[in-house]
């Protein structure tokens, strides 16, 4: 059928009652602090990584909040683990400790695929 | 008539040849797995003089504990009256059954139970002073006994903190070694009571004993507890903490012959965790106990979770590796290295594990994601740097302290080498931190791509102003520049006359930072740096005893405020004083200790651009035009 010009583009919805917060979970249960961030985004402004490449911490911690872990397990091994974002955290966050946690969370699924 | 054998010895015997066959097998095992280097190690040093030096430290060590009684008298004592006093029990036993026995060269049992098979012995003369040198030992080890059962309800007793917690099989050890001495002492004095003979402790206390028992009939039920008790502690040996009393000679012989742990499980790793005693030295020297209130995590537990395949990974990454313990230990086990190599597990090929009911351990291979199918940090850009004489990495720490950046600049400027500043617009970590979370494969991508920077600027010094890359820039990548931290630089340019300074008039205290004292052994060089520019004042801990900041990147678990706890405590020690400044030697304590105290804090580095009297011309060694227009212009 002629669409006159016009394509129909896939729904851009996320719906985040049907995401998979188990990464979440798993942080949550070992590392309390992760519940302290306010997304300053005091993390990706200093990090090491984040000057080389495309990669915020900020970012990830909110998808990770979501439950997008899809982004999330393509990046996170980006890290470096040297530890300025914990050091400028306003609030305390254990931030290394979360990225070795996701990480770990990956790894335990053997879904790590990259 | 003498007696030659008795049915009570039987347990004692079971016991006694039970360990020593396990210890052979065992160090069978130990040597087949170890290494071909290490094995030559070892032969060599057998037939070396790495042999005369073990006999003396197992002396000096194993059986006196001079390192113990150097940091707490009362607990060393009481290890030694146990080791030192059972080693002479045993040793004038056995020559006491062999002179006044009925034959020589007896049976073991024949030493341990002699009083039993010669009741009437040590009436008079030689063997009456005999009979009290032995009742002095058995004295000496009961009065440290006494000190071990009140250490272990009240730990105050012995000078601690705290004391190791035990696990049930340990508990069934330490109640039948506990029983071994007062039963051989009540044994004996019931022998000597019904006889009317002994010395001083056996003999008093027999006759008083005999005058309201019937000591015949008392003697012969202790004589079998004693030798219960001893078969019981030497079964249970190879399983408890106490497998440490055979396992420290081989360690000691070992680390004298030369052998290294290295980074992966193996026998001497092995040997060093059997060798801990659990003797709790660790904790109380523990700043995450003293301060954080962490005490389960410490290197003792560590032990004792490898030695009983217990999860050892929580463990194993909550420590901020200062390696306060590895100075402190009396046994000299390498405590930061066993834990790294825990870290690592999952990571490396193999692991031990416990068969047999932890009787022995076997390797098992750990399956282990393979390697780099695709590199994590392909982000990476093209390595290029100009040539430089002198290379400046000041890692990402020093980023997050700007004052330290700008202060080595200053110097660097006033100093006239011909440097560069590799990393000015932020480079890639050192490497480091990966390494401490285990993660050594992704740790040698960032190192490759480091190292080639380094190579490719064709420098021969590499000054970097952070102790945390220093010391994996020395220990783990293969350089052929020298690497300094900018205080050794600092020193030398002080020491060449390249840079002129003014003498602050301020108080200073320097703290030590961990991977620049403890982690490298730069001790020195800091300290003659304070001392040029400013009165430098002591502290109670310096050197090899310096406290943690408790900002270490080794801690993956610690929270933000017990971190901060630990930061107070030290910062509250060291400025005791009163000092002007509290002088450090890294970003991570300046920056630790800054949100710590009302004291100023400050890195060496800011001292000395303090005090540096700037030269009116740049002096530029590689720009000799420049300089000489800067010349025609002033003049």
């Amino acid at each position: 059928m002629d669409k006159f010009g016009y394509t129909i583009s896939k729904g851009r919805q996320i719906n985040y009652e049907s995401n998979d917060r188990w990464v979440a979970d798993y942080i949550y249960e070992r590392e309390p602090s992760f519940r302290l961030c306010i997304e300053c985004g005091g993390c990706s402004a200093t990090c090491t990584t984040g000057n080389l490449t495309k990669f915020s911490l900020r970012e990830l911690q909110i998808l990770i909040k979501r439950g997008e872990n899809d982004q999330v397990r393509l990046n996170i091994k980006k890290c470096m683990l040297c530890g300025k974002c914990t050091l400028v955290c306003p609030r305390g966050v254990n931030t290394r400790n979360i990225v070795i946690l996701a990480q770990q969370a990956f790894q335990k699924s053997n879904d790590y695929a990259i | 008539m003498i007696m030659q054998f008795d049915p009570f010895v039987i347990p004692f015997n079971i016991g006694l040849y039970f360990i020593i066959i396990y210890v052979v097998v065992r160090s069978v095992i130990w040597f087949r797995e170890l290494s071909r280097p290490d094995k030559l190690r070892l032969q060599r040093g057998f037939f070396g003089s790495a042999f005369a030096l073990s006999i003396k430290e197992i002396f000096l060590e194993s059986l006196i504990h001079r390192r113990i009684l150097k940091t707490n008298l009362r607990l060393g004592y009481m290890h030694m009256s146990l080791a030192f006093g059972w080693f002479l029990l045993i040793f004038f036993g056995t020559l006491e059954a062999d002179i006044f026995g009925a034959k020589h060269l007896n049976a073991p049992y024949k030493a341990i139970f002699f009083r039993f098979f010669n009741p009437d012995h040590g009436r008079m003369g030689f063997e009456a002073v005999y009979g009290f040198l032995m009742d002095l030992i058995l004295a000496f080890i009961l009065s440290g006994l006494l000190l071990a059962v009140l250490k272990r309800f009240f730990s105050s007793v012995v000078g601690m903190k705290k004391t190791t917690r035990l696990k049930t099989t340990d508990k069934i050890a330490l109640t039948s070694l506990w029983l071994i001495f007062p039963s051989r002492l009540l044994a004996e004095s019931f022998t000597s009571g019904a006889y009317g003979n002994g010395s001083f402790l056996t003999g008093s206390l027999g006759s008083w004993l005999a005058s309201f028992l019937p000591a015949q009939q008392m003697a012969y039920p202790f004589w079998w507890l004693y030798s219960i008790s001893l078969g019981t502690f030497f079964i249970l040996l190879p399983i408890t903490r106490y497998m440490h009393i055979p396992t420290e000679l081989f360690l000691i012989f070992m680390r004298n012959s030369g052998i290294k742990t290295g980074d992966k499980h193996g026998t001497f790793s092995e040997v060093q965790t059997y060798s801990c005693s659990s003797c709790g030295v660790c904790i109380d020297t523990c700043q995450l106990n003293s301060s954080a209130g962490i005490d389960n995590i410490q290197a003792s537990y560590l032990m004792k979770a490898i030695r009983n395949d217990d999860d050892a990974s929580d463990i194993a990454h909550n420590c901020l590796m200062c390696g306060r313990c590895d100075q402190k230990c009396p046994v000299g086990i390498e405590l930061s290295p066993i834990r790294m190599i825990q870290r690592r597990i999952g990571e490396s090929e193999n692991d031990m594990k416990n068969i047999y009911k932890g009787y022995f351990r076997s390797r098992q291979s750990v399956p282990i994601d393979l390697p780099g199918t695709t590199p994590n940090f392909n982000f990476l850009p093209e390595s290029e740097t100009e040539k430089a004489d002198v290379l400046f990495f000041a890692g990402c720490m020093t980023h997050l302290t700007p004052a330290i950046k700008n202060s080595m600049i200053k110097i660097l400027d006033a100093s006239g080498v011909n440097f560069k500043f590799i990393d000015e617009h932020g480079g890639v970590c050192c490497g480091r931190p990966l390494m401490l979370a285990g993660k050594d494969r992704e740790a040698r991508e960032l190192i490759n791509y480091n190292s080639q920077l380094i190579w490719k600027s064709g420098a021969r010094t590499l000054v970097t102003s952070c102790p945390i890359c220093y010391k994996v820039l020395r220990e783990s990548y293969y350089l052929d520049v020298e690497v300094l931290h900018h205080t050794q630089f600092i020193k030398r340019l002080i020491d060449e006359g390249s840079v002129k300074m003014n003498f602050l008039h301020k108080k200073v205290v320097y703290h030590t930072p961990c991977d620049l004292g403890r982690g490298s052994g730069v001790y020195d060089e800091p300290k003659a740096v304070l001392k040029h520019v400013s009165r430098l004042e002591r502290s109670k801990f310096e050197d090899e005893n310096s406290l943690c900041c408790g900002g270490s990147l080794a801690n993956m678990k610690i929270s933000y405020q017990k971190k901060n706890r630990i930061a107070l405590d030290a910062a509250a020690e060291l400025t005791k004083g009163n000092p002007d400044i509290l002088a450090t030697a890294c970003p991570l304590c300046k920056k630790s200790f800054s949100a710590a105290t009302h004291v100023r804090v400050a890195d060496i580095s800011e001292i000395v651009a303090e005090a540096l009297i700037v030269p009116a011309i740049k002096k530029n060694i590689n720009n000799q035009v420049s300089t000489i227009k800067e010349l025609a212009n002033i003049s």
